[in-house]
């Protein structure tokens, strides 16, 4: 049975622009967002900045309400019962906003403990047993405003998960840390779906949904554009290739004339320190690296390789297919 | 210990806490009423209310400063709580949005707590001020109802700032209008007759009633009753808007900055 479900979501913004003759423009963030997240499972919302995903996990946490379409979570609707939805979820946004920085992480956790009705006979033990989850052990009774953005993430997921929430929601909770604080706390969020909990993670880091997910639904521009497994996903474009060339100074032409190649499935430049990367991803039955380097007359080309397809390249020819 | 009970307890604890570590906060409730004092002070001293006149600009200075912590205090919490991305965290909680913010505009007028005691201490050291109250028990009453009634009028004035992301800068246009409609720095009998109105619907005016009458002789218990009635009517209307404006700030996206 699904926990999580959302049909046909939709979310229009409403900016205004001018100072004396004032101009409503209308953004539609997300256009007709439809899916259903089974018990236990962790699902993926993948893509690009902008793409909708942060406007999507809002509506289902009940802080934004949907222009059209319906959501419903453990079968509450998230616009007329937003406070029985609210009892069952926790939320955890990424970055180091979000903590109260005068007061210590203790101070911070009892507060959200009591808003959230944490029996007061446990909420002691609760806390200390999630503090001991993410690591925080030692060092909740300093001010927050001390705290590394790391320790500040970690503390935005022990308050997520004070009342033991059937349902979480993760949005890019691991933006910004460093490689050894987002590994842990990717390990933290595979403890969480070990104790059974049903999690919605938003993230453009390909190799973390790979990792983590389930199922993923790929958005961009406000739609899904794909869904699957992350082997479904893959598949997609495993029948191709992709050529990587280290480049120095590509202009945007030129990356717009390698895509209309025939047989050229996706492109797409990395920055890589003075270098770019350029990948250029071509169905299997071609071979393209001359006429490619043909195209680079003019460019400093350094190393050229060939690689199989990762559900990093499902992700960017998902996107730029849009 | 009710569940409402021990949020509102902890909420407020949590949240004076919270302002007492901003030493801005402090210095600007303690400091500020010190100089309205000191210039209501030669006010009186040169006019023909010496003695208990100087006890009576005292308190209206330390009431001035009650009231500019509700005021930049419920306004600024909620825009400062959007600034600091913590706004859509207590919003978020399954408890109603009045529960939340009650304690937090109840909070910022016990942190004027600090102006009534630093404007009657610095009245004593420096200008000898006499502090025998006359009914010492109904003064304290007073000074509870007045700000509990302030924290309620503050409920409302903070359900605007859900909505309106620069509601703040409407602070700045009530300060000292109340101050002289409530009668904290003059007399009423001095102001218009059409002002009266307004003065009998806001809280300050009975509350300073009220603690006057307490520490100078009079009968407290009418304004105390007042302000008791007033914060009431604050309440069901603070209850009203905040769901209100929840609503409405869920749809038009204001929680946040974007």
């Amino acid at each position: 049975m699904a926990v999580v479900e959302a049909h046909d979501l939709r979310r229009v913004y409403k900016t205004h622009t001018g100072t004396i003759r004032r101009r409503v423009k209308e953004i539609e963030a997300v256009r007709g967002v439809s899916f259903a997240i089974d018990k236990g499972e962790l699902f993926g919302l993948l893509g690009p900045n902008g793409a909708g995903k942060t406007t999507t996990i809002k509506m289902l946490i009940t802080l934004l309400i949907p222009t059209a379409g319906t959501a419903n979570v453990l079968g509450f609707d998230v616009v007329k019962d937003p406070r029985e939805v609210r009892k069952r979820i926790g939320y955890v946004f990424g970055g180091e906003r979000g903590v109260y920085e005068r007061l210590s992480g203790y101070d911070n956790l009892r507060y959200f403990a009591e808003l959230y009705g944490v029996p007061p006979k446990v909420q002691k033990a609760r806390i200390e047993e999630l503090l001991e989850l993410v690591g925080l052990k030692g060092r909740e009774h300093e001010r927050t405003e001390g705290y590394s953005r790391g320790m500040k993430q970690r503390l935005h997921v022990a308050r997520g998960l004070l009342h033991d929430p059937e349902v979480v929601f993760l949005d890019e909770p691991t933006i910004g840390l460093d490689p050894v604080g987002a590994r842990e706390l990717r390990a933290t969020i595979g403890t969480l779906t070990s104790a059974g909990k049903t999690i919605l993670l938003t993230t453009h880091y390909m190799f973390e949904a790979d990792a983590l997910c389930d199922r993923i639904a790929v958005i961009s521009q406000g739609e899904i554009v794909a869904e699957g497994t992350p082997a479904q996903l893959k598949s997609r474009v495993a029948s191709g290739a992709v050529t990587e060339v280290e480049v120095f100074g590509i202009p945007d032409e030129t990356v717009e004339r390698l895509r209309s190649l025939e047989g050229v499935m996706s492109v797409w430049v990395e920055e890589r320190e003075q270098a770019q990367v350029l990948s250029v991803q071509t169905r299997a039955d071609v071979q393209l690296t001359a006429a490619i380097l043909g195209h680079l007359n003019g460019s400093n080309v350094g190393r050229v390789s060939h690689r199989e397809p990762t559900l990093e390249d499902a992700y960017v020819a998902l996107v730029e297919g849009e | 210990m009710s569940q409402a009970f021990r949020l509102f307890w902890t909420g407020w604890v949590f949240n004076v806490k919270n302002l007492t570590m901003s030493g801005f906060f402090i210095l600007n409730a303690t400091i500020s009423p010190i100089f309205f004092a000191t210039i209501a002070h030669y006010m009186f001293a040169s006019g023909a209310r010496p003695g208990s006149g100087l006890v009576y600009a005292s308190l209206g200075a330390g009431m001035m400063g009650i009231w500019s912590s509700v005021l930049f205090g419920s306004g600024g919490l909620i825009q400062w709580q959007r600034w600091q991305g913590t706004l859509e965290y207590v919003i978020g909680v399954p408890p109603r949005l009045i529960v939340v913010v009650l304690p937090m505009t109840v909070a910022t007028a016990s942190i004027g707590l600090y102006s009534i005691a630093s404007t009657l201490l610095w009245g004593r050291i420096i200008f000898g001020l006499p502090l025998d109250f006359v009914h010492p028990a109904w003064f304290v009453v007073a000074l509870v109802g007045s700000i509990v009634s302030l924290g309620l009028l503050g409920l409302v004035l903070s359900s605007t700032f859900v909505l309106l992301r620069n509601a703040n800068s409407l602070s700045n246009l009530l300060e000292y209008p109340v101050w002289l409609v409530t009668g904290l720095l003059i007399s009423l009998s001095l102001l218009p007759g059409w002002t009266r109105p307004i003065s009998w619907v806001l809280a300050p005016t009975w509350g300073i009633r009220g603690i006057r009458y307490a520490a100078l002789g009079g009968d407290p218990v009418f304004p105390i009753v007042m302000c008791a009635a007033l914060g009431l009517i604050y309440l069901a209307i603070g209850h009203y808007t905040l769901g209100y404006f929840e609503v409405r700030a869920r749809k038009s996206a204001t929680l946040a900055l974007r």
